[in-house]
Order: C-alpha cells, then sequence, then structure tokens
C-alpha cells in the first residue's frame, strides 16, 4: 500500500472514485496499465498531475483494443483533442465508460459518438457504410452495403431526416438485447 | 429520453442557480455601503456567486458540446428574466429573504449532492467533472455547516456526518467487495479470447460457487462441525462405529473409495448424527438445527436464484423479440467489444458478415420453401428418434438400478457391478448429446432455433434419467423399510438378551456393555440415499473430466503433433480442435447442483465435496478452454441467456424438492440412524421444540398456525394473489403492446408521408406515361403554338426538334425532370403534386430529400 499512496493522493483516488465507476484498487491496476504502455514517459507520482499524452499507436495496441476494428474511433471519441492521443484522464474515462458498471444511456451515448464518423452529430449514411465495412472487412460487395445501411436508416430514423439522430440511436440502442453485454471492456 | 429529461432539470438548476446569484448580486449592489453587519452574509454571497458563476460557465460549455446549446442559452435568457423581476421584487421585502435564501441555500446544496453522487454518470471530459466535482464539493462543504441554523444546527450536522460517514464506508465496502472477487483476469482472458458468450458459462460457474460456498458454510458451521467437537465421539454409538464383520476391510481403498467402510459412518452422512436433544455445554440442539439447515439450503437457493433472475430481467428492458430493428442491431451491437485475441477476431468478422447475408436474403426473398414436404416429415423422424432414445435411456437406467439392487444382496460382486449404475448414466449423458446433434441435423432448423431444441431435448434427457434414478431409489428405500421393521426387534431382542444373560450370571457386578460394533443395526435409508447421491457426484466430477481431457486435450494434442506428418490437414479438416460447448457445461452443472440440493439432506458432506469440484473445474476447465478449444465459428448467442439459465436452475431445484419434501414428510425416519430416530416423522422435531423449549403460549399459536383450517385459506389467498398479479402483469403488457402498436403506427404514418413525398415521383412518371403519348401526339401542334409565340422572341425554329427529344425523355428520367417540363404540358400532374407537397412546407428540398435514390421502396414494402 505504501507505494500506492504515492501515485495519487487520497484526494485525487476519492475523485476518481467520484467520477467513473471504479474502485481504488481498478484505478491504480489501470493506472499501472497505462504507465506500462510507456513506462519512461509516465511517471510513478501522478499527485501533482503531470501532463503526460500517450500517442494514439500505444494505445490502440492494447490488446483489449487492438483487434477491435473501432479502435480509432473509440481512442479519437475519449481523447481530449480527438486525434487519439490520450491522458490518463481520458484513459480512465474510456474504460470507465466501457466498463461493466456504466448504465445504459452513458454508453449509448459514447456508442452514438464512436459510430459517428465525421462528428457531424448525426450518424449519416456515409458513417453507416464505413461502419459496415468495419464489421465485415469489406466482404460485402457495395450493393450490399448501401442495402443494409438503408435498411438500419429506414429502421431507426424516427423523425424522418436520412439520418439517425443521437434520439434515434438511443431509441434504437437501448431495447437492443446484446447491447450492455457487448458494448463492454473488462480491463 | 431520460437522459434529456436529466439534462432539461439540469438547465432549469442553471438557470435556478443563475437566479438566485443574480438576486444576490443585485441585492449586494442595493445594500452597498449599508451596514457593517451584513459583511458576512455578503461575504458569503461573494463566495457562492464566484463557483456559481463558474459552473454556469462550465454548464454552458457543456450545453454547448451536446448541441444543446440553444435551448440551454434561451432557458437561460428566460431565467434571466425571472431573476431580474424577482430580484426588484425581492429588494423590497428583504425580511422574508433569509428564510428564503436558507431553503434556496439548502436546495442548492442537495443539488450539488446529487451531482456529486451521479457525476460518473455524465458524458463529460475527465477534467471537467474533476473541476466540477471539486466545485461542488467545495460549495457542499462550505455552505453545510451554515445550514440548520438554530435548534436543528447539532442534528444537521450529526446527520451530515454520518451521511459521509456512511458514504465512505460504502466505498471501502465496495473496494472490498471487488476484491473478494475471485477470478477475474481468468476470466478476463476466457472472454478475450473466446467472446462473451463462453465467458458467460465461467461467470455462471463463479456465481454457482458463491452460492455453493454459502451452503457450505450454513452447512458446516452448524450442523457438521457442532457434531464433531461436541458430539458423542466415533465408536461410543452403534450408529458411529463401523459394524465387526466390516471392520477388517474398512479402511481398503476399494471399499473407501464406494463410500462405505469409515466414511459410511462419518460426519459425511446423516447416519451419523445421534438424536440426543441437546449436545455439548452448549446445550446446542442439534436434530433441530439439522432440520432448519436441511429448510434453510432449500430456502436460500430459491431467494438467490429467484433474485438474481428478478435482477436480470430488470436489467433487460430491452425486448428482444422485437423485429424492427433487425438490420440495426446487427450493426451496432454484434462487435463484442470483448475480443482481444485476433484468431477470434477472425471467426467474428466472418460471422458478422454471413449474418449480414443471411439477413440481405431473407430480405430479399422471404419465403423459399422447397420440399417442405420433405422436411416436415424429416421433422417428425427426427423427433421420433430422439422420444425412442429418451425412453430408452430411461428404461436403462431403471433396469441398472434394479439390477443393482439384487447386486447389493449378493456377496463378492465386481467393481463393474457395484458402479454400473454410475457409469451407465455417465455414458448416456456423454453419448445421448451428441446423437441428438447427429439427429437433429435431419431437422435443418436455423442454428438459434436448433440450439434451442437441442438445449430442451438434453435437459428431458437429464431430468429423465434422474427422475427415473430417483424411482428406482424409492423403490429401494420402500424395501429398505420393510427390512427395518425386522431388523427392530432382532435388535431389541438381542439387546435384551445381552441384558438378561449378563444380569441372570452375576447380579452385583454391572454387565459389560456390549460393543457398539455388535449391535445389529438396520439399513439406515437414509445414507443410503446419500451415498448414492455422492457416489453419483464423484463420478459425474470424474466423466466430466476424463471427457475433458480426453474430448479436448488429448484430441487437440493429437491434431497439433500428428499434423506435421498426416495425409490431409487435420487442423482445418475433419478431427479438427474442439469447440466449447457452452449449452452442454452450463446443463451439466445445472443439474449437478439438483443431485446436490437433493443429497445434501442425506449427506451433508456432498456440499464440500461440490464446493471442491467447482473450485477445480474453474481452474481445470479454464486452463482447457484456452489450451485445447478454439473459437466457435459461428456464435449464436441465446440473448437474454442468463435468464435462461437461471429458469433451468430454478426448475431444477424444484424439482429436487419435490423427492426431498416427499421423504420428509411421508416417511418414517430410520430407528437407529440419524438425529431424527425414534421419532414418527422427521419434522416432528419442530413440535418438540416449540412444546419443551418455547412457553405455551407459543406452542398454542403454533398449532392454531399449523391447522389445516388456517393453512388451507392461507394458500387460497396465494393463489387469488398470484392470479390477480398476473391478470394486472397481463394488463401491463396489453397496454405495453397497444403503445408500442401506437408508436409503430405513428412512424408508420410519418413515413407513409415521406413515401408520398417518395412516391410522388414514380407516380408522375406514371402519369406521365399515360401522357406522353398524348403529348407526343399533342407536341407538334403545341409546338407550333409556342413557335407561334415565340417567335418574336427571336426562337429560331432549329430549337424544335431539341425540345421534343426533351419531353420523350422525360418519362424514363427520374421524376425530378418532370419539374422541367413546361406547365402546360403537364397540367394535369402540376395541382396534384402541389397538393401533396402543401403540407410539409418546412421542408427545406422538398424534391431532394435524402430517399430520393430508391423511389421505388416505399411503394414496394407497404405492410413493413
Amino acid at each position: 500500500m505504501g507505494n500506492k499512496q504515492t501515485i495519487f493522493t487520497q484526494e485525487q483516488l476519492d475523485a476518481y472514485q467520484d467520477c467513473t465507476f471504479f474502485t481504488r484498487k481498478e484505478i491504480l491496476r489501470l493506472f499501472h496499465r497505462y504507465r506500462d504502455l510507456a513506462p519512461q514517459l509516465v511517471p510513478l507520482d501522478y499527485s501533482d498531475k503531470p501532463a503526460v499524452t500517450l500517442p494514439y499507436e500505444l494505445i490502440g495496441s492494447m490488446p483489449e483494443l487492438k483487434d477491435n476494428p473501432f479502435r480509432q474511433r473509440i481512442a479519437e471519441v475519449f481523447s481530449e483533442h480527438g486525434d487519439g492521443n490520450m491522458t490518463l484522464d481520458d484513459f480512465l474515462d474510456m474504460f470507465s465508460v466501457l466498463s461493466e458498471m456504466a448504465p445504459r444511456d452513458l454508453k449509448a451515448y459514447y456508442a452514438f459518438k464512436i459510430y459517428d464518423f465525421n462528428n457531424d452529430d448525426y450518424i449519416c449514411k456515409s458513417d453507416l457504410e464505413k461502419t459496415v465495412n468495419k464489421l465485415t472487412r469489406n466482404e460485402l460487395t457495395p450493393e450490399e452495403v448501401s442495402l443494409v445501411c438503408e435498411k438500419v436508416i429506414y429502421e431507426a430514423d424516427v423523425d424522418n431526416d436520412g439520418k439517425l439522430s443521437l434520439a434515434d440511436f438511443q431509441h434504437m440502442i437501448i431495447r437492443a438485447p446484446d447491447f450492455l453485454s457487448t458494448f463492454h471492456i473488462r480491463i | 429520453e431520460d437522459k434529456e429529461e436529466d439534462e432539461s432539470k439540469e438547465e432549469d438548476n442553471g438557470s435556478q442557480q443563475n437566479r438566485a446569484s443574480r438576486r444576490k448580486n443585485y441585492q449586494r449592489k442595493n445594500r452597498d455601503g449599508k451596514k457593517a453587519r451584513e459583511e458576512g452574509s455578503q461575504k458569503k454571497d461573494r463566495g457562492k456567486t464566484a463557483p456559481n458563476k463558474d459552473q454556469k460557465e462550465s454548464e454552458n460549455k457543456e450545453k454547448k458540446t451536446t448541441k444543446r446549446g440553444k435551448e440551454g442559452e434561451n432557458k437561460q435568457k428566460k431565467g434571466r428574466k425571472n431573476s431580474t423581476s424577482s430580484a426588484s421584487s425581492n429588494s423590497s421585502d428583504e425580511e422574508s429573504l433569509s428564510e428564503e435564501e436558507l431553503a434556496m441555500l439548502k436546495e442548492q446544496v442537495e443539488q450539488k449532492k446529487k451531482l456529486i453522487s451521479t457525476m460518473r454518470n455524465k458524458p463529460w471530459r475527465m477534467v471537467k467533472k474533476l473541476s466540477v466535482l471539486r466545485e461542488a464539493q467545495d460549495f457542499v462543504e462550505k455552505f453545510e455547516g451554515a445550514l440548520g441554523k438554530g435548534k436543528g444546527k447539532k442534528l444537521y450536522a450529526y446527520k451530515m456526518m454520518m451521511a459521509k460517514k456512511w458514504v465512505k464506508f460504502k466505498r471501502d465496502f465496495e473496494n472490498f467487495k471487488t476484491q473478494c472477487i475471485p477470478w477475474e483476469m481468468k476470466i478476463k482472458e476466457v472472454e478475450s479470447h473466446f467472446g462473451s458468450s463462453v465467458a458467460s458459462y465461467f461467470i455462471f460457474l463463479r456465481w454457482m460457487y458463491g452460492v455453493n460456498l454459502v451452503l457450505f458454510g450454513l452447512i458446516f458451521g452448524l450442523v457438521i462441525i457442532p457434531e464433531v467437537l461436541m458430539g458423542m465421539p466415533y465408536g461410543s454409538l452403534p450408529r458411529k462405529t463401523v459394524p465387526r464383520a466390516e471392520q477388517a476391510t474398512a479402511m481398503d481403498f476399494s471399499v473407501l473409495w464406494d463410500f462405505e467402510g469409515y466414511i459410511k459412518y462419518s460426519a459425511l452422512f446423516y447416519g451419523y448424527y445421534n438424536n440426543q436433544r441437546t449436545i455439548g455445554w452448549l446445550k446446542y440442539r442439534l436434530p433441530m438445527a439439522y432440520f432448519m439447515v436441511g429448510i434453510s439450503v432449500f430456502g436460500y437457493s430459491l431467494m438467490v436464484v429467484i433474485r438474481s433472475m428478478a435482477r436480470n430481467a430488470n436489467e433487460s428492458t430491452a425486448d428482444g423479440d422485437d423485429d424492427n430493428f433487425i438490420f440495426s442491431w446487427k450493426m451496432f451491437t454484434s462487435w463484442d467489444y470483448l475480443i482481444g485475441n485476433p484468431e477470434t477476431a477472425d471467426n467474428k468478422f466472418a460471422s458478422i458478415t454471413t449474418s449480414f447475408k443471411e439477413s440481405i436474403v431473407d430480405e430479399q426473398e422471404s419465403n423459399k420453401d422447397e420440399n417442405i414436404h420433405l422436411r416436415r416429415f424429416l421433422r417428425v423422424l427426427a423427433n421420433v428418434l430422439i422420444i425412442c432414445c429418451l425412453c430408452g435411456s430411461g428404461y436403462l437406467i431403471y433396469f441398472v438400478v434394479k439390477r443393482s439392487q439384487t447386486f447389493s444382496k449378493m456377496q463378492n460382486v465386481g467393481w463393474y457391478e457395484r458402479n454400473e449404475v454410475e457409469i451407465v448414466m455417465s455414458l448416456l449423458g456423454m453419448f445421448c448429446p451428441p446423437l441428438f446433434e447427429t439427429i437433429a441435423a435431419l431437422e435443418n432448423y436455423h442454428p438459434r432455433i436448433g440450439l434451442k431444441w437441442q438445449l430442451g431435448r438434453i435437459f428431458a434427457l437429464f431430468l429423465g434419467n434422474l427422475y427415473t434414478f430417483l424411482l428406482a431409489l424409492m423403490d429401494d428405500v420402500n424395501e429398505k423399510l420393510a427390512e427395518e421393521d425386522v431388523v427392530k426387534n432382532i435388535t431389541h431382542w438381542t439387546l435384551l438378551s445381552h441384558h438378561n444373560s449378563s444380569a441372570g450370571n452375576d447380579s452385583t457386578v454391572t454387565p459389560p456393555p456390549l460393543s457398539p460394533a455388535d449391535v445389529p443395526r438396520g439399513p439406515c435409508w437414509e445414507t443410503t440415499v446419500g451415498i448414492e447421491f455422492v457416489r453419483l457426484t464423484v463420478s459425474d466430477i470424474l466423466v466430466t473430466y476424463i471427457t475433458i481431457l480426453v474430448g479436448d486435450f488429448i484430441r487437440a494434442c493429437f491434431v497439433r503433433f500428428v499434423n506435421y506428418c498426416w495425409c490431409w490437414d487435420l487442423e482445418a479438416e475433419f478431427p479438427s480442435y474442439a469447440e466449447f460447448d457452452i449449452s452442454g457445461n452450463v446443463l451439466g452443472l445445472v443439474f449437478n447442483q439438483g443431485m446436490i440440493w437433493m443429497g445434501s439432506f442425506y449427506a451433508p458432506g456432498l456440499v464440500g465435496i461440490n464446493v471442491l469440484r467447482l473450485l477445480t473445474s474453474m481452474y481445470f476447465q479454464c486452463w482447457a478452454v484456452m489450451s485445447s478449444n478454439v473459437p466457435h465459428a459461428r456464435v449464436f448467442k441465446a440473448s437474454k441467456s442468463n435468464n435462461f439459465y437461471m429458469g433451468l436452475l430454478l426448475l431444477i431445484l424444484f424439482l429436487s424438492l419435490l423427492p426431498v419434501a416427499y421423504t420428509i414428510m411421508s416417511l418414517p425416519p430410520s430407528f437407529d440412524c440419524g438425529p431424527f430416530s425414534g421419532k414418527k416423522r422427521m419434522y416432528d422435531v419442530i413440535q418438540e421444540t416449540i412444546e419443551l423449549d418455547f412457553p405455551l403460549f407459543v406452542a398454542k399459536i403454533f398449532s392454531y398456525v399449523a391447522n389445516p383450517g388456517l393453512i388451507i385459506p392461507a394458500i387460497l389467498l396465494m393463489v387469488l394473489t398470484i392470479y390477480y398479479l398476473n391478470a394486472v402483469s397481463k394488463a401491463y403488457q396489453r397496454a405495453n403492446a397497444e403503445l408500442k402498436k401506437k408508436m409503430q403506427m405513428q412512424r408508420e404514418e410519418e413515413k407513409n408521408k415521406r413515401n408520398n413525398k417518395a412516391s410522388t415521383n414514380p407516380m408522375l412518371q406514371d402519369l406521365e406515361d399515360l401522357l406522353t403519348p398524348s403529348t407526343k401526339t399533342e407536341s407538334p401542334p403545341k409546338q407550333a403554338e409556342d413557335k407561334k409565340t415565340e417567335s418574336p422572341n427571336g426562337s429560331s425554329p432549329v430549337r424544335k426538334p431539341g425540345r421534343g427529344e426533351v419531353l420523350a425523355g422525360s418519362p424514363t428520367a427520374s421524376g425530378r425532370g418532370a419539374a422541367f417540363t413546361p406547365p402546360s404540358q403537364v397540367f394535369v400532374t402540376q395541382p396534384r403534386t402541389l397538393g401533396i407537397r402543401a403540407p410539409y412546407p418546412g421542408q427545406p428540398r422538398p424534391w431532394g430529400h435524402p430517399l430520393g435514390p430508391v423511389p421505388g421502396r416505399g411503394r414496394g414494402q407497404p405492410c413493413y
């Protein structure tokens, strides 16, 4: 316990516990995971909040993420500047949202951001096409892709603007039986 | 939608705070330079406004980031207006202000507290969360003490302190609890390799382990340990001693392995316990404890299973059978974020692709039933075959158990004869499921439906086997009961004669007591039943482990190493690696638990064995799955599977409760073994305790309560309640369905409206198709007219054929072309389109809406 205390102050730990779904043990474990990505960059003492940012290449190479077709999007959404480079805070944020305890609404909100590739706050057809291509590794023909995208918009677009807004997306995803169990990374 | 509400509330809060701070600013300005004693409160105001402003700003930022900036600003403006008006009114009456202020402050503190507790649910950046959190905490810290002036102050402060302590304690407890959850990393590893479905089995196993640990603690703490510590020692009573005839072989391994010999006469089995009412210096009422623990094992299990079922049902508000979002769900929820292994990822990609393709095919040709008669015939045939298998296996078990009873009467039976029942049951459990799977190939169901059938059939097999086993065992028990009467007399007579003989020889010296090993004793059917269950459990464990070892590990080794020198590719072709059989494993676990529940009353040590089994199988199966299994090629996750398994567990629990309850309620306990010996029925122990240990009125109350006249109405009441609740839930369901339908209709309506717009294009086309001949025929004169009218404008006659071409081409072009046709020619259609377009003045681009490229679809599926 002695050396753990020096990483964060008690207040920091409490604050992190208030802001995430993690217990202190998990926060420390996450810190070590973060530090293991680049031991030479990340100091062992975080009590004075050093401004350390790890590049996306390191984040994306984590075993939890490296096989995920959406890893770049995840990193971009949770990074502060949208470039995929993450501070420890962003890192904690990411795994907090993807943890088991996070509520459906929060998960849905971030899932929407992840699938919104062009950041225009709507999932439009190009976003959907990208999603399908990532999910199937471009195995579908363009006609099939476009059919699938049209079907998705047809099914989920409640307000008839031809693209999915956050409300549409939540309306659809909240009814999905598998969403909570699959939009989840155990760390 | 909830979130939206949340945010609007938040905005309200923001505006309220805003208002409050404004007012204070205003007041401060008013009061500036007035009385010095107001300094304190002013300071307070200043202190309050500063964080408030920051907060406001941050919240504004937040609103902007969530793209509801406009609403937020509007509200804020409103708030500002309100604040100015209220401030002007407030400045007039300063007396009521402090009260109001206090209330306001309290409210704000409450709000901040709420904010702190829900901070983790906010979709904000961590930096922002941290800063807002700190501000809120500072605010609460600062003004908490100021609240509750006067008499309530101390109480308030105390309450606050206790609340703080409570929060801290809860957090520590949470931390402790998560530290106690074992195998988190192991499961994570499995999860990342095999996806969440395989991991769900291990989570289920872990849960089961927890439940069994509690049962183990209950039984060991309240029954076995008191008996071992305080009860009569081994060898003091006939029931605690190995009979003379068996003593020579009682320590042989082959005997111990069959749970005979010393193990049979140990605290692991029912027969060892004495019927002494109280034991030891604690006056521990062991028979009573034994009975209550037996009941509470079932009670606790029922409670836990039902509670977790309810929790699962609460969590999954989603109705998985909603057909509205097939593609959307495939798109957004099919990737399993837990996957962290390239091989699994490849499989997942492939399975997602196939599932998309399947859905597309389904969409394109909804029903393609080729030769439905053949398929129907095959399905009926498959079901007949499987029913034959089930009946056969049931008969086989009955036959074998019957045979084992004749074997048990004979001497010198071999190892196989003694273990025939267990072997046959295990073999059936091993070979029938694959057989069913082979037969199921005939049926050609969709894999997901096929999985359900398969599960149901295996369940029926296991259940049938278990119940035939029980029936046969019951026969055995009845036989033993008949035998017991005879033995009882013999024992009585033996003891009497021994006493008489010793008394006759020498009446002054106390006769040497008959050694407990020599006393003839009854068959003790309870211990027999307990031994049967223990043996069944142990053989089940062994068979499971051997199956894993041979079927998975050896096969994997063979495939891996022989592959270098084999004619075909072993890894890809026939044997290949095994897949992890989730459903079979879960069912095995569930049935094993059923046996534990059934057997634990007659063999208290059984739960200990089961705890060991679960512990080892956690490690063993984790190792096996990681070393020798491959991820599923096609994972069909049964949605809501958790509750499905729990439902099975509940069913098994109920079914295993039945025989135990039957034996407790209607069979007489053995006369010379077990805690209830000498009583007519086992439950007499409760009556005895109440009569002897409780005051008289408790016994009276109990006798009233146990009166059938009271029990039957109570049951009736319960049935009626169930009926009523059922009716209510049905009504809710109907209302739900109604609402859903309404929503559907609304959507449909909007779609139709939109499709009308879309269909204007095809409609136009159709009209134009009709019109084109006429336009073509009419065009020469009209154009002649045109020419006449246009000739002053200097249009050359050369343009005429060009225009005609455009007109001829327009019907085949998209509907949009119609807009460019001169109004004089499409005078029929033009007003109509206008009429349809009229209800949508707000649409920015009535023609170029996004669904334009697929105009035909809207008409193609009107019933969707």
